[in-house]
């Protein structure tokens, strides 16, 4: 299992610091010189609007997406730089939950969370039984152990998910889009257990999220991104009252502004006259 | 003229890379053979999945072949009064040609189609990408015991297809069109090689499991995450890997049994 004691120097260090990151996809430029730090014990919320690389950013730091330029150091490593087998060691201190959960569907709620651990460690099966349920207990869902996946609704997934996340003991547990598609309920359910997470077990956390009221609501400090860059970073309050058009937009929900509301095309009216030949 | 050389290059450009890295894929698992053929019981529930299940229509259509061989083979041989000979024809054909080559068409069917679609749809809803974030290489946990399965059912089933289709060749010649019981074991004894007609129609058979059990998995790993990509993706595995099996037969036919 990870040790989680540091020196004080060590704590003051963002665990994940993102320096100059630049990223394409065939031409489009999904970032742009991006500099980003994530504080260890803090959640940080990276949030935008859709399409704009929030996810992307997640892959970038799990190393399962190679930069084109720039830097991406996790607890002192030097991310695209790792070796394959260095990268896997290094995972083993970090959970994701997917936007989907995820979840391995041959296998029921018991051994989807009992998975890491079988895999990762020589525990006797009574010590696995009972570190799974300890996590079931911590999500809610120890009553569900037997479920196969099929058999859950969207949020419980997720809750699972989150179980098998913290199998491990992870040092940060990265969430992608935890809120999407939630009933108010499971939202609030998944909004307690992320600060939950944060407050009882000291994990980093990084939020990646559209749904700005929950993430805000339990965020230390928040990054705004949007085409391709940082258009604001600060605590909750701070981007409640910050002046940029960018910021305003996204907190506020307006639907066109500086992300206009049209997709980029040629002019309307010569597209409606020009008879299909355009 | 000038567009159309540029398409073809370009598609001949993509064949060449997917074939480069398939080999890479294949590099890569096999790398994941040692760790887990140690972690038996996954091969074990592989095997059930790609060859247990397979079992049906396997012995179903061997037993047709085999019969059909028979009523043909008889008809054929009894104009040349040597209708004693049908063991021989039934169990030659069946072992050198029809066991293997027919037995993996069906495998590339059943079973290849379906180790494409599973590793495909655990692809589409990030199972593989959550495993990854797991530390855990989804190329050795998942589609090592897949690929070793795949290699250990093939020869197994084929076998199975022979002796069955030789008793639908029984069953057809002895039992229906009066052919001398005798004279169809002992003429097949003496015919049927160990070395020469059983051990190549094993090879045959265990390269066939290696050429479409690589295509499946790799074709799986390699699609495209939405449910129109499984869609080509499990029609890609059956029709190359019938046509990588027809040609593999071909070339192992000719340096065998030249």
């Amino acid at each position: 299992m990870t040790n989680h004691r540091l020196s004080p120097q060590t704590i003051n260090d963002p665990l994940v610091k993102i320096r100059g990151v630049t990223f394409r996809r065939g031409t489009r430029l999904i970032f742009d010189n991006v500099d980003i730090d994530i504080a260890r014990g803090k959640i940080t919320a990276i949030m935008g609007p859709s399409g704009c690389g929030k996810t992307t950013m997640l892959r970038i730091i799990g190393g399962q997406l190679r930069p084109d330029s720039g830097s991406v150091v996790v607890d002192g490593h030097e991310v695209p730089a790792l070796s394959r087998r260095a990268l896997f060691t290094l995972r083993k201190r970090m959970g994701m939950l997917f936007q989907s959960g995820a979840l391995l569907t041959d296998l029921n709620v018991f051994d989807n969370v009992a998975f890491p651990l079988r895999e990762h460690t020589d525990l006797p099966e009574s010590m696995i039984r009972d570190l799974v349920l300890m996590k079931l207990e911590a999500v809610g869902l120890r009553g569900a152990k037997h479920l196969s996946p099929n058999q859950l609704s969207g949020g419980m997934q997720r809750r699972v998910a989150l179980a098998r996340a913290i199998a491990l003991d992870p040092l940060m547990i990265m969430y992608d889009e935890p809120f999407t598609g939630q009933d108010p309920i499971s939202m609030g359910v998944l909004v307690r257990l992320i600060k939950l997470m944060k407050d009882a077990l000291g994990i980093t956390s990084i939020v990646v999220s559209h749904d700005v009221q929950e993430t805000a609501s339990i965020s230390d400090y928040i990054y705004v991104i949007s085409a391709g860059k940082v258009v604001g970073e600060g605590t909750p309050e701070t981007l409640r009252n910050s002046a940029s058009e960018w910021v305003r937009q996204f907190m506020d929900a307006l639907p066109d502004g500086p992300v206009p509301f049209h997709y980029p095309a040629p002019d309307y009216e010569e597209d409606l006259l020009s008879g299909g030949r355009a | 003229m000038t567009q159309a050389l540029e398409t073809l290059g370009r598609a001949g450009l993509r064949s060449f890379e997917r074939l480069g890295r398939g080999q890479i894929f294949m590099a890569y698992v096999l790398a994941g053979i040692p760790e887990i053929a140690l972690r038996w019981r996954l091969v074990v529930h592989q095997v059930y999945a790609v060859g247990v299940l397979s079992l049906v229509i396997i012995v179903v259509s061997g037993l047709f072949v085999g019969m059909v061989l028979g009523l043909q083979g008889y008809n054929t041989l009894v104009d040349f009064g040597a209708e004693e000979s049908l063991g021989v024809l039934v169990a030659l054909s069946l072992v050198r040609e029809l066991g293997p080559v027919v037995s993996a068409l069906l495998f590339a069917g059943r079973a290849g189609s379906a180790l494409t679609a599973e590793i495909g749809l655990m692809k589409t809803t990030e199972q593989l990408s959550a495993m990854e974030m797991m530390a855990i290489d989804p190329l050795h946990r998942v589609v090592a015991p897949r690929f070793l399965a795949g290699i250990i059912s093939m020869p197994l089933l084929a076998a199975m297809f022979s002796a069955v289709g030789v008793y639908g060749g029984y069953f057809i010649g002895v039992g229906l069109l009066g052919v001398d019981e005798g004279a169809f074991w002992s003429q097949m004894q003496d015919a049927v090689d160990l070395r020469d007609d059983i051990f190549n129609g094993v090879i045959k058979s265990i390269v066939f499991g290696v050429a479409v059990t690589w295509i499946a998995v790799f074709e799986g790993y390699d699609t495209v995450p939405t449910a129109e990509g499984i869609s080509r993706a499990t029609t890609r595995t059956v029709v190359n890997s019938s046509l990588a099996v027809l040609g593999l037969d071909f070339i192992l036919t000719a340096l065998m049994f030249d």
